[in-house]
């Protein structure tokens, strides 16, 4: 249930993320989520991309630091409330959460969060146990 | 026009050479029967204490290189039992091994003479309030300077560097006549001043003795005008004894060598050959009146010239015009030697970081900042900005371990800093000296 995340190192200057998703469209690479955590100096780009493996390739053949980590992607009730109970549930287990992110898109009346812990697999028991629904990869990378 | 010791200071060029061949022959018989290390070179150069009989002689004896204080890591070239040692300090190397040098009773009171001589150049007396704003510590700077403050027999205020309100307040308040420290600091406490509201005219500042960094005229003028005063160029490096081994006086041109103590000689440096008077090259001296750590021939990579005129203020002592560059890729960032390679090696010790590195200096409010460029490798990148914060870190604090001194650690894209085939370019320096 664990989902690809691909994340590059940048640089805090102009042109690299454009640069980034220059390698990734011309290697037909789709991106269906991402975020950016910057510092004063760089950033780091995490991306969800329908082949994870080939965006990785690519990237590391255009001398980007890229490095590949396990996520997980829950899809949530879109009302109040519904990010919360997911929570919840995590922060019962004491589970830390290192980052989140919400995606571009979503389906039906679902809201769809990437979640990045410290140890995926017992967060994914743990959500799946609540009943919060935990997406497989393959349904991820064909959004 | 005041001067400390007349006697050596203004002496004859034709009683100086007496002095200093005296001296030297006695010199080099000590390191030929006391230092292994000397008496080796020496024979190996086919030389011997008995072929010197002049000073013109001193050209036949091999040189010193800081590596070779090196190599005898720490007390490998010192002349005395250390039990004749009172004092030792030590300055930066560049894979982490320092320089150490060592006093005798004697050198130390030599160090107080030249010292002595240095700040009667900048009109120091037994009136004068000096500031010594220099480090204390293993660095030679602020004894030294202590020292000779303490001869002349001024009121010493041994406030070593740093918290510059605090300076400034003690500088108004105790009445500082003189002061110690690098040009950039004097710059630096001059601004500060202006924030805090101090006049120039509320301070009883006359005079000040700045070296241990490279700063050029219009810095002096900047100076000299912030702070109403005379800007004193000095010379040192630990080595030959630390802050003393050359000063200007009032005329501001050229820097007087104690020659009765240290002798100066111009060289090529790729050829190792003596140059003529009024030449530029790598100065070197030997030292001639050290008990614990003599020199011969110490090479000290400083660019300079020499000037054997008698001088407008009656000197006749030699003067070394201000140092303008370097032989070697040293650089002093805040009066402290860095050597590139030492990044280097700090890097591969971490291990995970790519070996390029690229130095950026630069001076923003008088003040020298050190930047390193390192590029990122896989194996220290992480999805998680915390974990690559970390490792920046731990890069800042082991540069500033080996260094001493603070700097910022940049982070870049593999590939980034320029390869080159031969010598690759490891620093920008920006400062406009």
């Amino acid at each position: 249930m664990h989902v690809k995340q691909i994340s590059v190192f940048l640089e805090n200057k102009s042109g690299r993320l454009a640069e980034v998703t220059k390698v990734l469209a011309s290697n037909n690479i789709d991106i269906s989520a991402l975020s950016i955590a910057d510092t004063t100096d760089f950033g780091i780009l995490r991306l969800i991309v329908n082949d994870p493996e080939k965006a990785e390739k690519a990237l590391k053949e255009s001398e980007f630091t890229v490095s590949c980590t396990s996520v997980i992607a829950i899809a949530i009730e879109d009302k109040p409330g519904g990010l919360s109970k997911a929570l919840n549930i995590l922060e019962e287990k004491a589970i830390g959460i290192e980052y989140m992110y919400a995606f571009v898109g979503k389906t039906s009346d679902e809201a769809l969060v990437i979640i990045r812990v410290e140890d995926p697999c017992k967060a994914v028991d743990v959500l799946m146990n609540n009943g919060i629904k935990v997406l497989s990869s393959d349904k991820v990378y064909k959004l | 026009m005041q001067y400390w010791n007349p006697t050596y200071e203004c002496m004859s060029r034709e009683e100086m050479t007496r002095v200093q061949a005296e001296r030297l022959i006695n010199t080099v018989k000590r390191v030929f029967h006391n230092v292994p290390f000397y008496r080796e070179k020496m024979q190996k150069q086919g030389v011997e204490p008995g072929d010197i009989k002049t000073l013109d002689d001193l050209k036949k004896l091999p040189f010193t290189y800081k590596q070779d204080l090196r190599d005898t890591y720490p007390y490998g070239l010192f002349a005395t039992p250390l039990s004749e040692i009172v004092r030792i300090h030590a300055s930066s190397g560049t894979t982490g091994r320092q320089t150490v040098v060592g006093y005798t009773r004697r050198d130390i009171d030599t160090w107080a003479e030249v010292m002595a001589r240095t700040l009667s150049c900048a009109g120091g007396n037994m009136n004068s309030f000096i500031q010594v704003a220099y480090g204390y510590g293993l660095f030679t700077g602020g004894l030294g300077v202590h020292y000779g403050a303490e001869r002349i027999g001024a009121s010493v205020i041994p406030i070593s560097g740093g918290n510059t309100k605090r300076q400034l307040q003690i500088m108004k308040d105790f009445g500082t006549t003189l002061l110690a420290c690098t040009p950039s600091y004097a710059l630096f406490m001059a601004e500060e001043m202006e924030e805090m509201g101090i006049k120039k005219g509320d301070l009883k500042l006359k005079a000040g003795v700045f070296g241990a960094e490279p700063w050029s005229d219009n810095m002096r003028n900047e100076i000299e005008e912030r702070l109403g005063i005379l800007a004193i160029d000095i010379y040192g490096l630990s080595e030959i004894i630390g802050p003393g081994v050359a000063s200007e006086c009032p005329c501001k041109c050229g820097l007087h060598i104690p020659e009765d103590h240290f002798i100066p000689e111009i060289i090529d440096p790729v050829t190792e050959e003596v140059l003529p008077p009024g030449s530029k090259g790598e100065i070197v001296f030997t030292t001639v009146t050290k008990e614990g750590l003599p020199l011969i021939r110490y090479r000290t990579r400083d660019i300079s010239t020499l000037n054997y005129d008698k001088c407008e203020c009656g000197r006749t002592a030699v003067r070394m015009s201000k140092v303008s560059g370097r032989t070697d890729d040293m650089l002093i960032i805040r009066g402290v030697n860095v050597f590139p390679s030492q990044i280097e090696s700090v890097l591969l010790e971490i291990g995970e970081t790519a070996p390029h590195y690229l130095l950026i200096v630069d001076r923003a409010d008088n003040l020298d900042s050190l930047e390193v460029w390192v590029e990122m490798t896989q194996s220290i990148f992480s999805d998680e900005v915390r974990r690559v914060e970390e490792v920046e870190k731990k890069i800042r604090k082991e540069i500033e371990g080996t260094l001493g001194i603070s700097a910022k650690v940049k982070l870049v894209e593999p590939k980034t800093i320029e390869r080159s085939e031969g010598k690759a370019k490891r620093v920008i320096d920006k400062r406009k000296l």
